[in-house]
C-alpha cells in the first residue's frame, strides 16, 4: 500500500499514531469559561472586530456606521459592475408581473406559491446565476426543523431558534418561523419529498445542536439535494420561465425610488436584459465565495453575496451582518475537498482533533465557535500541518473511532465520510483526515419585515421589493442552528412568493419610460464623496479563481492571518 | 508572518506538475488540483460545467481519456484529480427532454412511468449507464426495477442521482435516467410512504389556534424571562407561562 499522504504530512501522521493509545482514555476537562472567552478573542475572526483586516465599518449607504467583515465592506464599498451609460433601457426584453433572482429553496419556493396564489407561470421570469437549482440548498446534508414531535410545541421551537441567536433574534420572525414548520413540511412531503420515516409513516426525528427536543427531519444524508430536486422539478413540471446563466447585475428602479425590475447579464454573450417587473423577489442566497477572513468554504460557486448588494443599493437595511458561522471541521486535504463539511457526528463518535505532534489540544464537543478558534491557535502557533498547495490543518483523528467503538463502527456510522475521503485513497479508519475550520452560512443579510418586504432603516419597505432565505437576516440572530435555514428557505421562500404574487395583482406595471439606473449613478457618487478609490466592481457573480488564484494562500491583512484569502478582485 | 513562511518553505515541498490536454491543448498544472481546478489554473474562466463544486449538483461532468489508455473516462470535474497525459473534454449538460406532469393525476405504478417514458422497455442491459455513474450507482438495476414494477427499489437505488446525466449520454437506449428516477421517487414519496400523521395533526392544531395565546404572550415577554423559560424546555419540561401549571 502507499501512503496517501505526502511524505512531509506522514511523519506527522506517525506523530499521531504514536500517541492513539495513550489518548484513547483520556479524559478531557471542558475548558474554563475565562479561557474559551481568551481563545475567542485571540483566534476567532468573529471577534477582531478592531482589525481592518477582519472588519470594518461601512463608510456609505444605508447601514452607513455598522460594522461588518471587510470582505463584506469591499463589495458594499464597490462601484456598480454595470456602468448606467452602457445601457438602453427603452429596449425592455422582458415585462413580467414577477421577477425572481435565484433558484436556491427560498427562490423556487417563491415561483411556486406565487403560481399557487394565482400568477401565471408564463408571467413569471426567473434570474439564476448558474443552472436552475445550483445552489447552497441542493448541497446541504443534515436536515430540515420543524416543530411536529410529540412532545415539541411552537413556543418550544421558538425559544430553541432564540437561544441560539443569542436572543438578538427578530422575534416575530422567528415566531412566522416557527408555526409555519410543519405546513412546510407537510407541503414537501405533498410534493412527494422522501424522508426519512419509520414504517408507520412517523418522521425518524433527530435532534440539532443547541436544539431542545429531536426535530430534524432529514432525507437520508442528501437532505438538500432531495428537497431541491423535488422543488425543481414541479417548477419545470408547471414550465418554468429561467433564464440560467443570466445573473442580476443590478435593481431597476423607478423616478421615485420604487423597484421595478431588473437588469440581468448573459454571461455566456455579454449581453443586457432589461427586465421590468410589478413586484421582484431576491433570493439569492449567502456569501461563502467571499471566503471571508480568508476561509475556504462549503458554498456552492455563485455565493457571492450579490443580492445583499443589489439590495444595498437601492436603500436596503442590512442586518446582523456582523457575525458569521464557521463550521470547525472542513475537509483541509487533499485539494479536491478542501472546505467541504466533515460532520460533527465524527467528534461526537470519538474522534479527537490532533496536532503536528499527536497531541490532543481541546476537549472535541466544545461549541463549534470554541473548537473553530482552538484551532486556529494551534495552526497559527505553528503546530499545525501544511498541504503540498498550502493549506493548514489539523487531524481530526478518525481511527480512534474504530479503536473505541469497534471495527466497522465509522463504515456504519458515517458512510459519507468515509466515502468522501476513500474516493481519494485515504481509509479514515486506518489514517487521520486533515481539517480547518470552514466558511459555512451567513447569519445576517437583508432586513425584511413580516411580509418579507425589504426595508429601509427607518423600517418602511421599499416598494415592490421582496427577499427570503439566507440573503436575509433577523431570523436567526446571531447565530443560526443546524436546520433552521432549510426551513427558513421554505417558509419565506413561501411567503415572498404569496406576498410579492398579492403585490403584483394589485401593481400598475412600470412604465417603460420610467426605468432607471440613477440609483447606481447615486451610488458612485456617494463613494467618491466619501473618498473611496477602487478597482472594485460589484456585484461579483462568480469569484476568480483563474491561474495562480486557484492556489493562492496568501493574506492581506497585516499579520498573516488565515489561509487562502483569495482576491476576489484580481 | 516572516516565521511561518519559513516553517512553510521547510516543510512543503514544491508542487509536482502534470501535463493535462484540454481541449486538446496541452497545459502545465499542479498535480494535486482536481480537473476543474487545473482548468481554471490554465486560464478557463469557468460558467457552465460547474455549480457546487463539491460533487451535489452534476453540473461537471466529464469526459477523459488516458495516454496509452483505450477507455473512455466519465468523471466530476470537481471530484477527480488530475493525471499527468489526461485529456479532457466537458459536457456543458445532457440534453434532455423532461415532460411535464401533474403529480396529483398519476397514479404510483410502473405502467405510469412507462407511459411517460416509454423508451425504458427498450433497455437493452448492457450496464454502460452503471459503468459511467461518476457516483458509482446502478442506473441499470434501478431501470430495471422499474421494469418489474418495484418503485420502491427504484426510489431506493437512485436516491443519491445528482443528475449529471453521464447515464443518458451513453445508452444506447436513449433513455433519460435521471428524470425517470425523479419522477419515481416523487410516485415513491407521495403515493407508497405513508404519510407522517402527526405532522398533519400538528399543522391543524397551528391552523385552529391552539398556541396563539401563548405565542402572543410568550414573544413579548423579556429577554431574562425567556432565557429561564428556555432552560426548563431544555431541562426536559412542558412548556408553560405559568409557573402553577395553569392550562389552556
Ligand atoms: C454544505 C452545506 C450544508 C448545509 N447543511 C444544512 C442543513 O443540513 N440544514 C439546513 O437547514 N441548512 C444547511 N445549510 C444551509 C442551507 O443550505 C442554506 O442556507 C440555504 O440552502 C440557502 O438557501 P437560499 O435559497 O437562500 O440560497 P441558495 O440555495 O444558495 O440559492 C441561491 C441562488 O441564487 C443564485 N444567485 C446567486 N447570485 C445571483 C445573481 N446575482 N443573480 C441571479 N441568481 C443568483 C444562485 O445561483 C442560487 O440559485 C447547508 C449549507 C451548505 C453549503
Ligand atoms: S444515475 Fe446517471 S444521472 Fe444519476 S448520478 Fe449516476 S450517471 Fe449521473
Ligand atoms: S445504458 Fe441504457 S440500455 Fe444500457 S443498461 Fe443502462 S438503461 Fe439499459
Ligand atoms: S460542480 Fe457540482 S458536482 Fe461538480
Amino acid at each position: 500500500m502507499t501512503d496517501p499522504y505526502p511524505e512531509h504530512m506522514m511523519e506527522s501522521v506517525r506523530r499521531v499514531n504514536a500517541t492513539r493509545d495513550e489518548r484513547k482514555d483520556m479524559e478531557f476537562d471542558r475548558i474554563p469559561e475565562e479561557e474559551s472567552d481568551e481563545l475567542l478573542r485571540q483566534w476567532h475572526p468573529d471577534y477582531r472586530k478592531s482589525d481592518p483586516a477582519f472588519f470594518r465599518e461601512l463608510a456609505i449607504g444605508p447601514a452607513k456606521g455598522k460594522v461588518v467583515p471587510t470582505e463584506v465592506a469591499n463589495v458594499l464599498e464597490a462601484y456598480p459592475r454595470v456602468d448606467p451609460a452602457d445601457v438602453d433601457l427603452s429596449e425592455v426584453e422582458y415585462s413580467t408581473e414577477l421577477l425572481v433572482i435565484g433558484t436556491g429553496g427560498a427562490g423556487l419556493s417563491a415561483i411556486l406559491w406565487a403560481n399557487n396564489e394565482g400568477i401565471a407561470m408564463e408571467d413569471i421570469l426567473v434570474s439564476t446565476a448558474l443552472r436552475l437549482g445550483d445552489s447552497n440548498s441542493k448541497m446541504s446534508q443534515g436536515g430540515i426543523q420543524a416543530c411536529d414531535g410529540e412532545d415539541d410545541s411552537p413556543m418550544i421551537h421558538w425559544l430553541d431558534v432564540l437561544s441560539g441567536g443569542h436572543w438578538t433574534n427578530d422575534r416575530p420572525l422567528a415566531r412566522d418561523l416557527v408555526e409555519k414548520g410543519p405546513l412546510a413540511i407537510k407541503w414537501l412531503e405533498s410534493l412527494g419529498a422522501t424522508f426519512d420515516k419509520e414504517q408507520d409513516g412517523d418522521m425518524q426525528l433527530l435532534m440539532a445542536g443547541g436544539a431542545s427536543r429531536k426535530r430534524i427531519h432529514s432525507c437520508k444524508d442528501y437532505t438538500g439535494l432531495e428537497l431541491t430536486r423535488v422543488l425543481m422539478d414541479e417548477a419545470l413540471s408547471r414550465d418554468v420561465n429561467t433564464l440560467e446563466f443570466c445573473p442580476t447585475v443590478s435593481l431597476l428602479t423607478d423616478g421615485s425610488g420604487a423597484v421595478a425590475g431588473g437588469l440581468l447579464w448573459n454571461m455566456e454573450t455579454e449581453e443586457y436584459h432589461v427586465v421590468r417587473s410589478k413586484a421582484t423577489v431576491i433570493a439569492t442566497g449567502g456569501f461563502g465565495r467571499l471566503h471571508v477572513a480568508g476561509f475556504p468554504t462549503t458554498n456552492h460557486y455563485a455565493a457571492t453575496c450579490d443580492g445583499l448588494v443589489s439590495a444595498y443599493r437601492v436603500g436596503a437595511d442590512i442586518i446582523h451582518m456582523q457575525s458569521t458561522q464557521y463550521h470547525p471541521t472542513g475537509a483541509a486535504y487533499p485539494e479536491q475537498i478542501v472546505g467541504l463539511l466533515v460532520t460533527e457526528k465524527c467528534r461526537s463518535m470519538g474522534a479527537q482533533l490532533v496536532n503536528d505532534d499527536g497531541e490532543a489540544f481541546i476537549y472535541p464537543l466544545e461549541p463549534r465557535d470554541v473548537e473553530s478558534a482552538a484551532e486556529l491557535k494551534e495552526i497559527g502557533e505553528g503546530r499545525g500541518i501544511t498541504t503540498p498547495t498550502g493549506q493548514d490543518g489539523i487531524w481530526l483523528d478518525t481511527p480512534m473511532i474504530d479503536e473505541k467503538r469497534g471495527e466497522g463502527a465509522l463504515e456504519d456510522g458515517l458512510a459519507a465520510i468515509y466515502r468522501l475521503f476513500t474516493r481519494f485513497g485515504i481509509d479514515p479508519t486506518e489514517y487521520p483526515v486533515l481539517v480547518h475550520p470552514t466558511l459555512h452560512y451567513q447569519n445576517g443579510g437583508i432586513a425584511i419585515n413580516r411580509e418579507t418586504q425589504v426595508v429601509k432603516p427607518d423600517g418602511s419597505p421599499i416598494e415592490n421589493l421582496f427577499a427570503s432565505g439566507e440573503t436575509t437576516g433577523g431570523v436567526h440572530g446571531d447565530n443560526r442552528l443546524m436546520g433552521n435555514s432549510w426551513l427558513e428557505i421554505v417558509v419565506f421562500g413561501r411567503k415572498s412568493g404569496i406576498s410579492a404574487a398579492k403585490h403584483a395583482k394589485k401593481a400598475k406595471m412600470p412604465k417603460k419610460s420610467d426605468l432607471s439606473l440613477a440609483h447606481l449613478d447615486r451610488y458612485s457618487k456617494e463613494l467618491e464623496k466619501a473618498g473611496i478609490e477602487t478597482e472594485r466592481r460589484t456585484p461579483i457573480i462568480l469569484p476568480n479563481y483563474l491561474g495562480q488564484n486557484t492556489m493562492k494562500a496568501t493574506g492581506y491583512g497585516k499579520e498573516k492571518p488565515f489561509k487562502r484569502r483569495l482576491d476576489l478582485f484580481a | 508572518m516572516s516565521q511561518n513562511q519559513e516553517v512553510e518553505k521547510k516543510d512543503r515541498p514544491e508542487s509536482e506538475m502534470a501535463t493535462i490536454y484540454i481541449m486538446g491543448k496541452p497545459y502545465e498544472v499542479p498535480s494535486e488540483l482536481t480537473i476543474m481546478q487545473a482548468q481554471e489554473y490554465a486560464g478557463y474562466r469557468l460558467i457552465r460545467g460547474v455549480g457546487c463544486r463539491g460533487g451535489y449538483c452534476g453540473a461537471c461532468t466529464t469526459i477523459y481519456r488516458k495516454k496509452d489508455d483505450y477507455k473512455l473516462y466519465i468523471d466530476l470535474a470537481c471530484q477527480t484529480k488530475v493525471e499527468d497525459g489526461m485529456y479532457l473534454v466537458q459536457l456543458p449538460f445532457v440534453p434532455a427532454r423532461k415532460p411535464e406532469w401533474d403529480l396529483d393525476e398519476l397514479e404510483a405504478t410502473s405502467e405510469e412511468v412507462i407511459r411517460i417514458f416509454p423508451e425504458i422497455t427498450r433497455c437493452v442491459s448492457c450496464n454502460t449507464c452503471t459503468q459511467a455513474c461518476p457516483q458509482n450507482l446502478e442506473p441499470m438495476r434501478a431501470i430495471q426495477a422499474i421494469r418489474r414494477g418495484d418503485l420502491e427499489k427504484a426510489a431506493d437505488l437512485s436516491f443519491d442521482c445528482i443528475s449529471c446525466g453521464a447515464c443518458s449520454a451513453r445508452c444506447p437506449a436513449e433513455i433519460t435516467h435521471y428524470h425517470v428516477f425523479q419522477l419515481v421517487r416523487r410516485l415513491y414519496g407521495k403515493y407508497i410512504q405513508p404519510k407522517a400523521e402527526h405532522v398533519t395533526q400538528r399543522v391543524s392544531e397551528i391552523e385552529e389556534g391552539q398556541y396563539d395565546d401563548q405565542m402572543d404572550e410568550l414573544i413579548e415577554l423579556p429577554e431574562d424571562r425567556i432565557r429561564e423559560l428556555f432552560l426548563d424546555v431544555r431541562a426536559g419540561n412542558e412548556f408553560s407561562l405559568d409557573q402553577n401549571g395553569g392550562e389552556e
